[in-house]
């Protein structure tokens, strides 16, 4: 069924605006109607699985106006950003009723989703910078919601990060124009190839780089993260880490450089080095914290570290010219460690945030005991560690054996240990969390506390579930090949990108 | 905030007319001249801010309150969408002008299709959140004492 | 020759936004930034004795006419995104002041050294 690509972006748009005019009085109006239109993107990309199209706005034909492009990696990310976004909605229609100003919160929320969809379904550099802006500003206003002291200076300084990281990347765009003519990436990426990298366009790609390795909070990018995260109601934190930190930074790095740029071989020991700090940095820097949603935005900073070497070891082989099944299994591997993390992490910030409404308190050192008292936050919990641990049947084991054995496959066998190495931190950590949190002794003023109800626990039941069976992803090859393998294709293919958009365009 | 002097606020209550009609002109001529909504919607919030300095913030807010702004604001992002939606139902891709060519000869005032009735809601949402933004602003800090502990380290 | 005192600009802000201590002084920083970055841009599209790319009658006169307007004016693109990125950069100046107001606020100092209760 084809429906116009810009639905997705239309639909968080239109009813983000609607939304202030029910005011104050209108508050459950506004809730129901934001979570019906979170549950109808759900759907909606749901049935754009393995469609690939390109869709111009306005009928100005490419290079003079702005198309807009579905391919599988593109709908891979929809799909991961609908899933998150309509667990987080539903989980915040009972828990922002700590805070005063829901209607802003609803409006805000859909903003960034439509941000996000933007980013995710461009195919024209100024438009990526465009709804990168608006998803960014919105997620700045969102982490300051609470107007303590500790959220508005996380807010400050997670904004003026983002914001450098925002000048940058608007600076290599406007050296990307200057030297191509062209602000399509069909177009530029043809470009490119004809001319070559000359200094303009590698000190563009530097820029490139930093901003969104500063999107995706890459050490040593990384400053602004530990503070946003833990300081952003729950919800919001599981977006962040979810799906924020992916759509902007790794989206958008992987597309410029295996789509627009091409992969060299000293970009690709650039990731991989990238991905290989940042996971061993975050693991070490989080089993110190007794902070439990701090120790979770620490493991987010090796989570990603392991996305970034998945596919930077898969573009180093294809620079060298290895072989290009190892190069796929790599990203594979890669990819869908992108998406097991998106629902685990996402589940991981909502158990901490229904944690957080019963007890009142998110330091380790007061919590204790509580696995009679809250069973089904206790039991989603667990299931959450175990994936993000490793631990067979679950999703997070599947993507780290893909992860290591393409490594081995490839020759890398010091990548592969240091994979596992990390692992075995990663088990450290969320050991602490369960010990501290829901084995041991309850204290006295955390007696009265009841468990929550209502919807928080549907989103968190709906995010384990899909825990349980995303193993099913790799496992069964119809939804792998329907679903994963597209996304690989594309990274793969590299520069054949700009030929298909093209050839796609005059088809229609 | 108090206001100014007899003379600021005399001379200022002839001169928000005048630019109030400049905003109005610069949005409405937007496909021929340079300007357009955006430029345009920030003289109109100009004018309302030059009514906010002479003649106090509380005189300003009995005139045009909060909600109503806010709605203002809701009303040119939905007039801006709704021309998108009907060039998707009416040209068969989103965002298409679907009125060039029928209305008028181009270079005219009365031409391009639906580019001036964008203009005109991006304008309406632009002055409206300007001024909320700075009417909002000036409401923090009421009890803001000289003299306290920041002294200009830098 | 002229890029590389863009150039120096940005430099100057991004020198602004990562040494000085006052809240105001970083956000300025920043604005002084983007200002660098959007003159960057306009000066992509300039065209040496060019003039600006306004149609009006006189031009569609005849073909003469307008293909001499075409070889003399300068890139128009360029100039929709940097009033695109005014936009942007208005918006985000508006939430960066209002949460400098909020915090100094709850803090009452302006200065960043002494506002870390978040740390390790």
């Amino acid at each position: 069924m084809t429906m116009p690509l810009p639905v997705f972006i239309v639909i968080p748009l239109v009813t983000a605006f609607l939304l202030p005019i029910f005011g104050k009085k209108g508050k459950a109006v506004a809730t129901v109607l934001a979570n019906v239109a979170t549950i109808s993107l759900l759907v909606l990309a749901v049935l754009s699985i393995g469609q690939s199209r390109v869709y111009e706005v306005g009928k100005w034909p490419i290079p003079l106006g702005i198309n807009l492009v579905l391919d599988g990696l593109s709908s891979l990310l929809l799909l991961v950003i609908s899933v998150v976004s309509a667990a987080a909605m539903l989980f915040s229609a009972r828990y922002m009723e700590q805070y005063t100003a829901k209607a802003k919160y609803l409006t805000l929320f859909l903003l960034m989703v439509a941000g996000m969809n933007g980013v995710v379904l461009s195919g024209d550099i100024f438009n990526l910078f465009v709804f990168l802006e608006i998803a960014s500003i919105s997620s700045y206003a969102l982490v300051g919601f609470g107007g303590e002291h500790e959220e508005l200076e996380a807010s400050f300084k997670y904004m003026v990060l983002g914001s450098i990281a925002s000048i940058f990347v608007l600076f290599a765009v406007a050296l990307v124009y200057g030297n191509t003519g062209s602000l399509n990436m069909a177009y530029i990426s043809k470009a490119i190839q004809s001319s070559g990298l000359n200094v303009g366009l590698t000190f563009a790609l530097t820029l490139f780089v930093v901003g969104f390795g500063l999107k995706a909070a890459l050490v040593p990018f990384h400053a602004w993260l530990p503070d946003a995260h833990p300081s952003a109601p729950a919800p919001i934190s599981a977006m962040l880490s979810g799906v924020l930190i992916k759509t902007l930074g790794i989206y958008a790095l992987a597309r410029m450089i295996f789509n627009v740029f091409g992969i060299s071989v000293s970009i690709g020991w650039l990731l991989v080095t990238l991905g290989i700090v940042s996971m061993v940095a975050g693991a070490f820097l989080a089993i110190g914290q007794w902070d439990l949603k701090r120790l979770m935005a620490y493991s987010s900073i090796s989570q990603i570290g392991y996305v970034v070497l998945g596919i930077g070891l898969g573009g180093l082989i294809i620079a060298r010219g290895g072989n290009l099944a190892w190069a796929s299994l790599a990203i594979l591997g890669g990819l869908f460690h992108l998406v097991n993390h998106a629902v685990y992490k996402a589940l991981l910030f909502l158990t901490s945030g229904s944690v957080q409404m019963s007890t009142g308190t998110r330091q380790l050192k007061q919590m204790g005991g509580l696995a009679e008292k809250l069973p089904v936050t206790r039991a989603t919990c667990t299931i959450a560690s175990a994936s993000i641990v490793g631990i067979p049947p679950f999703s997070g084991f599947w993507s780290k054996l893909i992860l290591v054995v393409a490594a081995v496959q490839a020759h890398f066998y010091w990548i592969a240990a240091i994979i596992v190495f990390v692992s075995l931190c990663t088990l450290i950590m969320y050991l602490k969390v369960q010990r501290y949190v829901f084995l041991g002794e309850l204290p006295e003023n955390l007696q009265q506390i009841k468990e929550n109800r209502g919807t928080m626990l549907v989103a968190m039941v709906f995010l384990a579930c899909l825990c349980v069976l995303m193993g099913l992803l790799v496992l069964m090859p119809v939804l792998k090949s329907n679903i994963l393998e597209p996304a690989v294709e594309v990274l793969k293919e590299g520069l054949l990108y700009a030929d298909r958009v093209i050839s796609m365009v005059e088809k229609v | 905030m108090k206001g100014m002097t007899i003379i600021v606020k005399t001379v200022s209550s002839w001169v928000k007319m005048l630019i109030f009609l400049f905003g109005i002109y610069i949005i409405i001529s937007g496909h021929l001249t340079p300007g357009g909504g955006f430029a345009g919607g920030v003289i109109l919030a100009s004018s309302y801010v030059l009514l906010m300095l002479a003649f106090g913030r509380e005189f300003v807010e009995e005139n045009l309150s909060l909600p109503l702004a806010s709605k203002l604001d809701c009303l040119g992002a939905f007039a801006f969408a709704l021309i998108a939606l009907l060039g998707f139902v009416f040209g068969g891709t989103f965002f298409v002008n679907f009125l060039v060519g029928k209305y008028g000869q181009p270079l005219e005032l009365l031409s391009a299709g639906t580019i001036p009735l964008s203009n005109i809601a991006i304008g309406l949402k632009v002055g409206a959140s300007l001024f909320l933004v700075i009417l909002t602003l000036s409401t923090c800090c009421k009890d803001f004492k000289p003299g306290t502990p920041f002294d200009g380290k830098e | 020759m002229l890029y590389a005192l863009c150039f120096l600009l940005f430099m100057i802000g991004l020198y602004c936004a990562a040494v000085k201590k006052n809240m105001v002084k970083i956000v300025i920083g920043i604005m002084v930034m983007e200002y660098a970055v959007n003159l960057f841009l306009i000066m992509l599209g300039y065209r040496l004795g060019g003039m600006a790319p306004i149609i009006d009658k006189s031009h569609l006169e005849s073909e003469a006419v307008f293909a001499q307007f075409l070889n003399s004016a300068v890139d128009p693109l360029p100039q929709a995104l940097v009033l695109t990125s005014i936009v942007i950069s208005l918006g985000s100046l508006a939430l960066m002041i209002s949460i400098c107001i909020r915090m100094y606020e709850k803090y009452g100092t302006f200065d960043i050294t002494e506002i870390r209760r978040l740390r390790g």
